[in-house]
């Protein structure tokens, strides 16, 4: 089975949030950059399908800055085979700028699954993989958190508002991963010592004009300072006339 | 379920590491904070070692992992190896005792002097867990002097004959395999030691965990007793010979222990800094004082120093260069230093620092065996002292 | 005259409730373009429930129908919005950020070669420009953006956009779509054990943690959800959901879900840091917890130190008598 997988570096996600000095970025200093959790359980679902099919590849694509090809050595440990990384200092806001520089490196590939983390945790786009699969015409299924493969096709289950929604499509397709699709295998210090000579590929990426400008970055509004309104089960009057009155959400 | 940790880097030491040595170390310290830290406490409290984790750690290539790609190793270096310890104490001393244990005094006694036969036979059974291994060279009456042992190895028609008892032995009750350290000539004949790799099943091979223990409770210490045990001849260890031989394995295991203290005082820090932050007494959080700021100052500053004298340490045992006394100096400071880190950490805790649920007290515990163990720091001073002057101090 | 078309969903060819929260939002942005919003449904018939689009704002309200779009079908449903969106030469597309609305969005943008601005919680023309805004790093930071491509697709971060009532003529039209459904086919949905309102769009979560202590005693939440009449949905946070005790769709949190409900009562929660990433935009917080300690209360806008078991029973008999 040929299988692709796009990846993200991203800030870790404890990291301290501050705000660069040009008022639109993350300064980055100090911060810890790790593999797009989402993507993960992306790369874990592809080596675990190739080890199911007998044989095959995983290639794992970013688009990012040099340093990206640590996060692209993390994959390779795990198991991946070979790196892409189409590199830029920084990726556009805009999500269909980067969809379509991953569309112009996986076409043409024969991929019989292209897979992406459902976001990523930065900039909670949502939007990446299934843009990839609108330009690729490729079918696509999106937050997978279960997935059965058949010849050819295969069946989906994602998350959706009340419960599980069942959905099946045919091979090759795009899909985006979600918790719970697999447990994410660590990195075998083996693998890590592997993954250097594996091979990784750098090409330079040509995004396009971007659609949407950042025009500033801004911490979350404080939220006011609450209180503790009482003591135990007597407290609870005073809280909801506090909610009815004052907070007016009852 | 405990957050996960984020290391304690003062001085930027992480940019000192190369990217596999932080990718090494920073897969031990996912593995850990996932697996190990959520049921430590309550193994530590029922004086059980987490025995289901052995295939995850195998798996991970936990086991000899600075052994050679041939042997089913993962060829880390040494940097790399020293991170695994720190990591693995951070959770628990106890488990990095085991994993200590089966690389440096089980595994690299097979690689450093055995045939090739003993190396491809065992090797790669004990780096995947198959097979965990013990080491016994210390007795009943000999700890801090190991040259003074009395087990002794008898030489056959076919083979060896081995009689004598080994204590405070890690893994001895788990283990399939044992270093038994052996006088092969006269009691007083120190050169006349040899090592043996002893299966555990064979006749007269006995081992018992030593009940009662307060520190190491999540480790398995054993007494061993071999009455006429018979070995072929191939369960000698070719190129062992004279106490150098069991010591050159402890310098091993001494180096990844110079690690994990640095672990375990990291583990204790970060606990107490983030319950300085939080907890509230007077009004404020306990953090604000200045009795506590010294405590967390003092911590942070010995972690920094002790951090740097790993990393030099371990660039010099790459080089070829490191010498068993830089090791004393370093086992014997930063173990040390964790202990007093420990305990301050305990204290800064109040009445929860003596809860199992935090880790301060365990780790105290703890490493009051490793302070003990593998060269007690005593010993560590007279060897530097000896080093030093030239002049022997030990008897 | 700007024409902004607001995609809204309907479930079992009913409207669902977000669908209101998105007309409103197409209405301000058409109010601040100056021009109409149409809303569009897609169903297998006819869609109950979507004279509330008018209430809400909809000059016209469209019904586009297909045989295989009673099930959300990514394909055909995609391709309906886009190719309406381009005959009608409309300025802006509008949908929710619900699950469906996350997983069409970005179909109908690549469709019409536009950007998405996906789950924002403000909007606003400046300069003649749409900004938005849209939360990043988990809340950590807001990041104001401009739209400077067309048409504008965006997309409503849920509990945000409350619906506002601004009545418009609402002029229903129905039209039959050509083709299928498309590639990918939704067979149904299982609906999970709790019931169908998720912690994402529910105006009111209780939600509980470790200081539960079991997790049968989650049963007192779901009574306190219940006596809010329909309108409480019960959260959970990452150790609980960890530990097995409720689904991973009731996980509020960095890693679950990332809710903005009027009022957020967080039981037995101590407030790790990234719980609060999932639950600091709530209009109003509440916090019950033994420790007076628990960073939680610090993120609270009221708060009540104790015993929850005897804490929560009396809320919960309270409420009932409040709502008769």
């Amino acid at each position: 089975m040929k299988i692709a997988v796009c990846i993200k570096r991203v800030p870790d996600s404890e990291a301290r949030v501050k705000i660069a000095a040009d008022g639109k970025s993350l300064d980055e200093a100090g911060v810890k950059f790790i593999l797009n959790p989402y993507d993960e359980f992306a790369v874990e679902e592809a080596l675990q399908r190739k080890d199911k099919a007998g044989s095959g590849e995983v290639v794992v694509i970013a688009c990012g800055p040099q340093a990206a090809q640590e996060t692209i050595r993390t994959a390779l440990a795990m198991g991946a085979d070979r790196g892409v990384l189409l590199e830029a200092a920084t990726v556009p806001a805009d999500g269909l700028a980067v969809a379509r520089v991953l569309a112009g490196e996986l076409k043409g590939g024969g991929y019989d699954l292209i897979l992406f983390g459902k976001m990523a945790i930065d900039d909670y786009n949502h939007q990446v993989g299934p843009m990839v699969a609108e330009l690729l015409d490729l079918p696509c299924v999106t937050c997978v958190a279960h997935l059965d493969l058949a010849q050819g096709k295969g069946t989906a289950e994602r998350e959706v508002e009340g419960g599980m929604e069942e959905v099946e499509f045919p091979l090759p397709a795009v899909l985006t991963a979600d918790k719970g699709l697999n447990e994410p295998r660590y990195p075998a210090l083996k693998g890590i010592m592997a993954a250097k000579k594996k091979p990784l590929e750098v090409k330079p990426a040509a995004f396009g004009a971007a659609g949407l400008e950042v025009l500033a970055m801004t911490p979350p509004p404080e939220r006011k300072e609450g209180r503790i309104v009482g003591e135990g089960a007597a407290a609870v009057p005073a809280l909801l006339r506090l909610l009815r009155e004052e907070a007016k959400v009852l | 379920m405990p957050p996960k940790f984020h290391g304690v880097d003062f001085y930027n030491v992480d940019g000192l590491l190369s990217e596999e040595e932080r990718a090494v170390r920073d897969t031990v310290r996912g593995w850990v904070d996932d697996n190990l830290l959520p049921i430590i406490g309550e193994c530590y409290v029922e004086g059980r070692f987490p025995k289901q984790l052995i295939p995850g750690m195998a798996e991970l290539g936990l086991f000899g992992a600075n052994l050679p790609e041939e042997y089913g190793c993962a060829g880390l270096n040494n940097v790399a190896y020293g991170l695994i310890m720190q990591e693995l104490e951070r959770g628990d001393s106890g488990v990095r005792s085991f994993a200590s244990v089966q690389g440096s005094l089980v595994m690299y006694p097979i690689y450093a002097f055995g045939s090739d036969e003993q190396k491809k036979k065992w090797l790669p059974q004990m780096a995947s867990g198959k097979v965990i291994g013990c080491f016994g060279l210390t007795e009943p009456d000999f700890g801090s002097n190991p040259g003074g042992m009395i087990t002794v190895a008898k030489e056959t028609a076919d083979g060896w004959v081995l009689n004598g008892a080994k204590m405070w032995i890690t893994n001895g009750s788990t283990a399939q395999a044992a270093i038994v350290w052996a006088k092969t000539g006269a009691i007083e004949d120190q050169n006349s030691i040899r090592g043996f790799i002893v299966p555990t099943d064979t006749k007269g091979f006995s081992a018992k965990d030593q009940k009662g223990k307060l520190s190491l409770r999540a480790s398995d210490t054993s007494e061993l007793v071999l009455q006429d045990v018979r070995l072929p001849k191939d369960a000698l260890l070719p190129k062992s010979g004279g106490l150098k031989s069991p010591l050159m394995c402890l310098t091993q295991a001494r180096y990844g222990i110079s690690w994990g203290a640095v672990g375990a005082a990291m583990a204790c820090y970060d606990e107490a800094v983030s319950y300085a932050r939080n907890r509230v007494m007077f009004g404020k959080p306990i953090g604000a004082f200045q009795l506590q700021q010294a405590r967390l100052a003092e911590m942070l500053t010995e972690i920094t120093k002790a951090q740097l004298l790993c990393l030099q340490l371990g660039r010099l045992k790459d080089a070829g260069t490191m010498t068993p006394q830089q090791v004393s100096l370093a086992k014997r400071n930063n173990v040390s230093m964790a202990t007093d880190i420990a305990r301050e950490a305990r204290r800064l805790l109040g009445a929860n620092g003596i809860l199992a649920e935090y880790q301060a007290m365990r780790h105290l515990a703890n490493l009051e065996s490793v302070y003990t163990y593998e060269g007690t720091h005593d010993i560590h001073t007279l060897v530097l002292g000896q080093e030093i002057t030239g002049l022997s101090a030990f008897s | 005259m700007s024409y902004v078309l607001a995609v809204l969903e309907q479930r079992d060819g009913s409207l669902r409730k977000i669908s209101h929260e998105v007309v409103t939002g197409a209405r301000r942005l058409a109010d601040a373009l100056g021009g109409e919003v149409h809303a569009l449904v897609l169903g297998a018939g006819a869609v109950s429930g979507t004279e509330a689009a008018g209430r809400f704002g909809a000059d016209k309200v469209i019904t586009a129908t297909n045989a295989g779009f009673a099930q959300y079908a990514p394909e055909g449903y995609a391709r309906a919005v886009a190719e309406r969106a381009k005959a009608g030469g409309y300025g802006a597309v509008v949908l929710a950020a619900s699950a469906q609305g996350k997983d069409l969005a970005p179909r109908v943008a690549a469709k019409l070669g536009a950007p998405l601005a996906a789950d924002i919680t403000d909007l606003a023309v400046e300069g003649g420009a749409v900004v938005v805004t849209r939360p990043v790093y988990a809340g950590k930071a807001l990041l104001k953006v401009k739209v400077t491509a067309a048409p504008v697709v965006v997309s409503l971060r849920p509990n945000v956009f409350t619906p506002v009532e601004r009545p418009k003529a609402g002029v229903a039209e129905s039209n039959a779509v050509a083709g299928d459904g498309g590639r990918v086919v939704v067979r149904g949905i299982k609906a999970a054990a709790g019931g169908t309102l998720d912690v994402a769009e529910a105006p009111i979560v209780v939600s509980g943690g470790r200081g539960l202590k079991e997790p049968a005693n989650f049963k007192l939440l779901e009574e306190l959800a219940r006596a809010f009449g329909g309108k409480a949905a019960v959260g959970a946070s990452r150790a609980v959901v960890d530990a097995g005790w409720r689904p991973h769709g009731d996980q509020v949190g960095q890693t679950g879900k990332t809710v903005s409900p009027s009022l957020y009562i967080a039981v037995g929660i101590s407030g790790a840091i990234q719980h609060l990433a999932g639950m600091r935009t709530a209009k109003v917080i509440v916090a019950i917890n033994k420790d007076k300690d628990a960073p939680i209360f610090k993120v609270a806008d009221y708060g009540i130190v104790g015993d929850l078991f005897e804490i929560v029973p009396k809320l919960t008999e309270e409420i009932r008598k409040l709502n008769g």
